[in-house]
């Protein structure tokens, strides 16, 4: 099937559009013709967006809560998603929670990108014995599972939120500078560098107008499947106590105080993990979308 | 009618999806049992989807097919699920042009011929295997007792095609259709395969239908050829006759550009621009931009289809008499 | 006619004369080590080209021909100083790279066309950035790079108006070739290594490029080694053919010469599996049985030796020397069987054959 593919494809790259657009419009347009794309994007903005002005937007204290109150369920007046096992808004706690959360998800792989992109570039486009040491150290800390590694580097730094970012970052370098690497190599091995070359372009020249443009976008969106498996770890990094610390809203936080409500009212228990499930998924899907929407010359 | 063993009529092959491609546009052919027939024609000439098409591997999806296809008295279009894959291996079966990505990897050349043996005879694991041994004497494999056992990618390109080969004929198919097989394969090892397929086809008796680009290859190979431009056929005719007297100006070109007796240090006669893109149903020569002798009846609808001898046919205007400036008949140069 | 415009780069200045060779190779070496396990310990390595040597004069064109692992490609890229040299010298009218002459002098003088227009382009860059990136390194001005980018747009034949501002996937394979010489042009070389330029592109499309690349050599005073698997396209355009067999010259000399008197056995296989394009005459016997072997342990003695048929017990053991064919000292072949003293039953007989013509 992929041979019959490819000659319809060879047929219609014969054909020369009279407009030549620039790249990123080009994935823009492709991208907003992607419904499940564009939808996944549309509740990440409107995410941000309440987590962003969670203030101003008529909550009610996501930390005081009244005993009173506890463990109310889903739609009772005044409390529309509920309680929590100390009487506190669960709308508030989970808008408030999500700004640890996706602080926690996002920033911690930007961190990676820039480290682990630079790194990655570097050790694809030397080669030789900078390459081999880069690449041997990224392996031995693949020898973890990402989630063992996050668990122990944040063991040994203390809990907290800054040293879950620390480690986050940490757990995400060795990934990224490997896809770096291996985009860097097969790129570094076209044509048009090594006309770049004798061109008498030197090696940043090179780097810096011939590669990076053409391995950012593979390692971007590798990147934005990993903000969900940040997301994820950190909440279970709180959810182990080794993340943020209570009363801080956080979704893996919750989580865990929530376990012993789960035979009272189990809906309440698993809002925070729909919540990750859903941003995760989210997530994922509009990475999906963005890779096939960069792949514009197949 | 009975005498053909391949009969197509009326053939469009049409892909839909971001750009409409109107890939084959009416499409007229048919093959004598026996014959070996070449498809000559460049990138995005259809040549390849026709072969496709008679094998019912294009995606149905997105693709649109209607018109006729006969092969061995099947009706090729209306094939379904078991029927389809009989046809598939025992009437018709396909070489390409990378065995490397034809042959599956994780299993010996052995066990792949041999399975497709079973598949369609029933044979016992055994009764297969010496099937297996056999077809790789017959396509000239050496030692083919420890080549049995070799995975695809532990034989060189050269072998690998041969491998492919022993995998196509296995079933005994009455057509065998042959997707620019040699164009990866060095100069010296494209003729000996080429000259296989000549052995193995007079051995078998079967039909050939060859894709090439390469007019080299396709007079080497067959007893006549289809020059194919913009998903039609536009000269067909025997070999002697498409190269001794070629007529439409399409052939013309592509015989003075495959440089063989064009004299050194002169200007080519190139044709000039690129094929056309295929978005919409022809409805005038699609050669008539690119034509030197563009007349403007060509351009008003599509050409007249001349028969100037038996099974002979050209789509032009010019066709009905030799070219004025025929060349002589380029002749062979001794090997000193 | 760029020059007077005052827009684009001057090509670097003749300074031996005509009757210097612009390039001088002399046993050139390059082994590519094969290196496997956790630190990379070497397990071998591919002779991609070993001890070769050739000249390449002032205003020729010199073909090479030969089968995949023949060194072609690898030979190629030495002369343009994008692979390492093992061993040997590289010397580009008259000066020796690495000691007169740096890599960014041998740049200005020497430019490539590769094989697959595709990758040879960035993706991401307009066919005028793509043009004007070189002289701009070259510290050209951009506004002048640009304009001079535009002309030679022309001057390949794609209107700028309608092409400067496309991406590469926007063009046609024989289109994006266009861009790809009009690339090596603006450097200004006096040199263009054409790697299989011409081979990926359709024949009709093919023959425009040829008469392309002979307007602008006529043009520009160009000289071009010109590298291709295609026997028929390297004859109309060399001056000079090289055949190349398993990392080695096993043949070389000018095209009239070599077409009559195909004097290494390989030269001779290799042109009688050209199709014949005589439908009454077709090829009966294959010239030679099997594939090229592996470059990694090519065998000794004379490389050709496996697939030979006059191969004898000398041509396992002894590596053959290049010798004048026919008395004439521009075609040269090294096959045991031109030398009366090598000891091969038919080294007279073929010999004279030769000298015979």
């Amino acid at each position: 099937m992929s041979v019959t593919a490819k000659t319809t494809i060879n047929i219609a790259r014969e054909e020369i559009s009279d407009s030549s657009r620039g790249y990123w419009r080009e994935v823009f347009q492709r991208l907003r013709r992607d419904p499940v794309a564009m939808a996944c994007g549309t509740l990440i903005l409107l995410l941000l967006a309440a987590v962003i002005f969670a203030p101003w937007i008529g909550l009610q204290d996501p930390v005081t809560g009244s005993m009173i109150q506890r463990l109310k369920p889903v739609g009772t007046p005044g409390h529309v998603l509920g309680t929590d096992e100390l009487g506190r808004d669960m709308l508030s706690r989970l808008v408030y929670g999500g700004r640890l959360t996706l602080m926690l998800g996002l920033l911690p792989v930007l961190f990676a990108l820039v480290i682990g992109t630079a790194l990655g570039v570097f050790a694809g486009y030397a080669g030789g014995i900078f390459n081999t040491v880069i690449m041997r150290v990224v392996d031995v800390f693949f020898a973890f599972p990402s989630i063992l590694l996050a668990i122990a580097i944040s063991g040994a730094l203390g809990a907290g939120i800054v040293n879950s970012l620390v480690s986050l970052t940490i757990v995400f370098i060795p990934p990224i500078t490997r896809v770096a690497e291996s985009v860097t190599a097969s790129v570094r091995s076209l044509e048009y560098v090594d006309a770049a070359r004798i061109s008498g372009a030197g090696p940043l020249t090179v780097v810096r107008v011939h590669v990076l443009g053409n391995v950012l976008s593979p390692i971007f969106v590798y990147a934005t499947s990993l903000t969900s498996v940040s997301m994820i770890l950190a909440a279970g990094l709180s959810f182990l106590g080794l993340g943020v610390r209570p009363p801080e809203p956080e979704w893996g936080l919750m989580l865990n105080t929530l376990r012993t409500a789960i035979y009272i009212d189990p809906l309440i228990a698993a809002l925070p993990g729909v919540m990750i499930f859903l941003t995760s998924l989210c997530l994922n899907l509009l990475s999906d979308g963005l890779r096939s929407a960069m792949n514009v010359k197949d | 009618m009975g005498e053909n063993l391949v009969e197509i009529s009326g053939l469009n092959v049409r892909f839909s999806g971001a750009r409409v491609v109107h890939a084959v546009n009416d499409l007229e052919l048919s093959l004598r049992a026996g014959e070996v027939l070449t498809i000559l024609g460049e990138s995005g000439s259809g040549k390849s989807v026709t072969l496709k098409a008679l094998l019912r591997l294009l995606p149905e999806k997105r693709t649109s097919i209607s018109g006729s296809m006969k092969v061995d008295g099947i009706d090729v279009t209306g094939l379904k699920g078991r029927a389809l894959a009989d046809y598939r291996g025992k009437t018709v079966s396909m070489i390409f042009q990378e065995p490397a990505l034809a042959l599956d990897p994780v299993y010996t050349i052995g066990d792949q011929i041999a399975e497709a043996v079973r598949c369609h005879t029933g044979a016992s694991r055994a009764q297969a295997m010496d099937v297996a041994l056999d077809m790789l004497k017959r396509v000239r494999i050496p030692s083919a007792e420890q080549r049995l056992r070799n995975y695809p990618h532990e034989m060189s390109g050269g072998m690998r095609q041969r491998a492919m080969i022993a995998l196509a004929l296995a079933c005994q198919p009455r057509l065998l259709l042959a997707d620019e097989p040699t164009t990866a394969l060095d100069a010296t090892v494209q003729i000996q395969v080429l000259l296989l397929l000549r052995e193995l086809q007079k051995e078998y008796g079967m039909s050939i239908i060859f894709v090439t680009h390469d007019i080299g290859v396709a007079v080497e190979i067959s007893d006549r050829i289809a020059v194919m431009y913009a998903g039609s056929i536009v000269e067909e005719g025997s070999a002697a006759e498409i190269i001794r007297d070629p007529r439409h100006p399409y052939t013309r070109g592509l015989l003075a550009a495959n440089l063989h007796d064009a004299e050194r240090g002169s200007r080519l006669e190139a044709i000039p621009g690129s094929p056309p893109p295929l978005a919409t149903v022809p409805d005038h020569c699609s050669f008539a931009p690119r034509c030197p002798h563009v007349k403007p009846a060509c351009l008003e609808a599509l050409p007249p289809v001349f028969r100037p001898g038996p099974r002979r046919r050209v789509a032009c205007v010019l066709g009905e008499r030799p070219f004025a400036t025929a060349r002589p008949a380029p002749l062979h140069e001794p090997a000193q | 006619m760029t020059d007077q415009q005052g827009t684009d780069l001057n090509a670097s200045p003749d300074r031996g004369g005509p009757a210097q060779p612009l390039v001088i190779a002399r046993s050139l070496k390059r082994y590519f080590p094969i290196r496997k396990g956790l630190i990379g310990r070497r397990k071998g390595a591919v002779q991609a080209v070993d001890d070769v040597s050739f000249t390449v004069r002032k205003g020729e064109t010199l073909g090479i021909v030969g089968e995949s692992g023949c060194g072609k490609s690898t030979t190629a890229r030495l002369l343009v100083g994008l692979t390492d040299i093992d061993s040997g010298d590289l010397i580009f009218d008259g000066d020796k790279l690495g000691a007169t002459l740096t890599h960014k002098e041998l740049w200005a003088g020497v430019q490539m066309v590769f094989q697959d227009s595709y990758a040879s382009l960035n993706p991401r860059m307009t066919i005028e950035d793509t043009i004007a990136f070189g002289p701009k390194m070259r510290g050209v001005a951009p506004q002048q790079a640009h304009a001079a980018a535009r002309d030679l747009l022309a001057r390949v034949g794609l209107a700028p108006e309608r092409f400067a501002a496309r991406y590469p996937h926007e063009l046609s394979g024989g289109q994006r070739q266009r861009v790809n010489i009009a690339r090596a042009l603006a450097m200004r070389p006096r040199l263009i290594i054409l790697d299989e330029a011409v081979s990926a592109l359709d024949k009709s499309v093919e023959a425009q490029v040829l008469n392309l690349l002979a307007d602008l050599k006529a043009e520009f005073g160009l000289t071009y080694v010109f590298i291709s698997h295609d026997l028929n396209v390297v004859r109309f355009i060399s001056d000079r053919i090289m055949v190349m067999y398993l990392g080695e010259v096993v043949e070389i000399g000018p095209v009239e010469s070599l077409w009559k008197k195909r004097a290494h056995p390989y030269t001779a296989a290799l042109f009688a599996a050209m199709p014949s394009m005589d439908p009454d005459n077709r090829t009966e016997v294959p010239p030679l049985t099997g594939d090229p072997p592996n470059p990694i342990n090519p065998p000794t003695g004379c490389r050709f030796h496996t697939r030979c048929r006059f191969a004898e017990e000398v041509c396992a053991t002894m590596k053959p020397a290049a010798r004048p064919v026919g008395g004439e000292a521009a075609h040269m072949a090294a096959c045991h069987m031109l030398d009366p003293q090598s000891g091969h039953t038919m080294a007279g007989a073929r010999g004279q054959e030769m000298a015979d013509g």
